[in-house]
């Protein structure tokens, strides 16, 4: 349905096939073929030149002088290795996003399983804060928390724990969504079969549901640690001082001033890493999603 | 509970008072206490064209409903040409497309503002061409470069929610209004532009949403006062905490106006996730 069979040789004429190519109703894809590369182009480009520059020899990032690894490594004082600003930023952004993880995955699986137990109006407006939380402005909820942390959680104050619970409260969402949706299209068949041979309800959950919920637990885990590692707005609110400083703010702080490709090396690493996550993520699902012969998309 | 709360301190510190001895915010927990004065403090430096927070609540509305424009015009023939035309190369073009989610937006500015620097690759090309005579300073705070800007950061929201409706628009239906006589283009008009209204909707408002608080772009790309937005005097009032309590009305005042489109899109979204499963 795509297109039709050119009839036409390379000897016709430009108006011939002008012609053509406006009459032939399904002819428009030279057109959107060129939307289409020239969007990837577009999205993807700037990125590589990023990534490109972070292994200039010159400060530059804009005029190249050569490939070398001075920003990772070999330079004494800027490079990454060597810079223990960037070191602690990375370190304080992977901390977060394990922190973020281990605690939001396994409130969120509680939450989507307790959801189907509790119909009625309380499910419907957890559900709905839920989803509210996806499409509000992310800057309110940073700013709704931040003023929590300085005031009614003085004791805490803001800092690591507070930019944690942030992250929390943030990506709670994607855990309930992702295992909820998994909950609904396996069913109650097989929980009831298990409770017909006899299991009981904790069996069942640890024997049954879990088993069964694992790739959207793993998938919602792997999609909250990106997003989490990628955070920018609710972690810089509620930072207290450098020492919580992660990579999304070393760029935006370094950016706003003058960037050196360590910049860039920093944000290709980051880069690196999510993308293993990703990679890794894909494999694993489609390779369970085999295995029980029913490929399904979170 | 882990929602609810935090909005209800910004309701008590916003109606709260300021303590005039430690110059920061005391705020009213008891609703009948509640005092007004820092909501219609204010909320007058909005509406008068001389207050403090007119320029940026008018520039949001501008950037924001251009870049939003901005979204549909690229993402839509985008979308639909990944729903259409791919054919077998879709796959590759929806891994590129989905790169950008797990590419982190500091760094995908950061890649613009090595490229729009003067002596950066957009000039030199622009040069080349014969486009410019002399490099143009894209980041001396050009209300231009922060919209290209956020359209740049937040197509490919705009896209998702298209493709997803485009895709679902059955063939058939397509080659019924071809059948029937019309030509593409009425066909486009008649059959796939009403069928993907709901995508366009959606799109619209998931776009919009986050962009009204966004400031970091402005301040990447654009850091100047005359392109200030709202979400750069939320996050400045925070600094000092003797005006934290009007960055809180300010929030109030952005969660109020964002409440019904926010409202709007939990509904359609939940209408249609019904009729999926029924």
């Amino acid at each position: 349905m795509s297109s039709l069979p050119a009839i036409a040789g390379p000897q016709r004429s430009f108006t011939s096939r002008a012609r053509d190519a406006l009459s032939n109703p399904w002819g428009r894809t030279r057109f959107l073929w060129v939307v289409g590369i020239g969007y990837v182009l577009w999205s993807l480009v700037p990125v590589v030149n990023a990534v490109v520059f972070s292994f200039n020899r010159a400060r530059s990032i804009t005029q190249w002088g050569g490939f070398s690894l001075r920003w990772y490594i070999t330079d004494p004082n800027e490079s990454v290795l060597h810079d223990p600003n960037l070191r602690h930023a990375i370190l304080q952004s992977f901390t977060l996003a394990l922190l973020t993880v281990v605690i939001a995955v396994p409130f969120g699986v509680a939450f989507a399983i307790a959801l189907r137990h509790w119909r009625g109006r309380s499910s419907g407006t957890s559900n709905f804060l839920m989803m509210f939380s996806f499409v509000t402005p992310e800057l309110i909820l940073a700013v709704a928390l931040f003023l929590l942390f300085i005031d009614a959680f003085r004791v805490f104050g803001l800092g690591t724990f507070a930019q944690a619970m942030g992250l929390v409260v943030l990506a709670l969402a994607y855990p309930v969504v992702i295992v909820r949706a998994r909950l609904l299209s396996i069913g109650a068949t097989y929980e009831e079969a298990a409770m017909d041979l006899g299991a009981s309800p904790m069996r069942t959950l640890g024997r049954v549901t879990l088993p069964m919920l694992a790739p959207s637990i793993f998938a919602s885990a792997a999609i909250i640690f990106v997003f989490t590692l990628d955070d920018f707005v609710v972690v810089n609110q509620l930072a207290r001082d450098s020492s919580n400083e992660t990579v999304a703010m070393a760029i935006y702080g370094a950016a706003r001033t003058a960037p050196t490709p360590a910049t860039n090396a920093v944000g290709t690493l980051m880069l690196v890493a999510s993308t293993i996550v990703v990679t890794v993520t894909v494999m694993l699902y489609r390779r369970a999603g085999r295995r029980r012969g029913d490929i399904e998309s979170p | 509970m882990f929602f609810v709360f935090p909005f209800y301190v910004v309701l008590a510190i916003t109606f709260g008072g300021v303590d005039p001895i430690l110059r920061q915010p005391v705020p009213a927990w008891n609703p009948a206490n509640w005092n007004t004065a820092i909501l219609s403090f204010t909320w007058s430096n909005i509406t008068h064209s001389d207050g403090l927070y007119h320029q940026a609540f008018i520039n949001t509305f501008v950037f924001v409903a251009l870049a939003t424009l901005g979204c549909l015009l690229i993402g839509y023939p985008f979308a639909y040409f990944l729903a259409r035309h791919a054919g077998r190369w879709r796959g590759v073009f929806l891994v590129a497309f989905f790169t950008p989610f797990w590419i982190s937006y500091m760094l995908r500015m950061l890649a613009w503002i090595s490229l729009l620097q003067d002596d950066g690759y957009v000039n030199r090309i622009l040069l080349k061409i014969g486009l410019l005579q002399h490099p143009y300073p894209w980041l001396d705070g050009k209300p231009l470069t922060l919209i290209l800007g956020l359209i740049y950061g937040y197509v490919p929201f705009m896209v998702l929610p298209l493709y997803a409706t485009l895709d679902r628009i059955p063939a058939p239906l397509l080659e019924a209004g071809r059948d029937l006589g019309a030509n593409p283009a009425r066909t486009f008009w008649r059959v796939t532009l009403p069928l993907s209204r709901q995508g366009i909707l959606a799109g619209l408002v998931i776009c919009a949403l986050p962009m009204f608080g966004d400031y970091y772009t402005q301040q990447l790309l654009a850091n100047t006062a005359n392109t200030r937005m709202l979400g750069n005097a939320v996050v400045d009032s925070l600094t000092q905490p003797i005006f934290v309590s009007r960055g809180a009305a300010l929030i109030l005042v952005m969660l109020v106006i964002l409440i019904v489109p926010i409202l709007y899109y939990l509904r359609s979204t939940n209408r249609a996730a019904a009729e999926g499963l029924g």
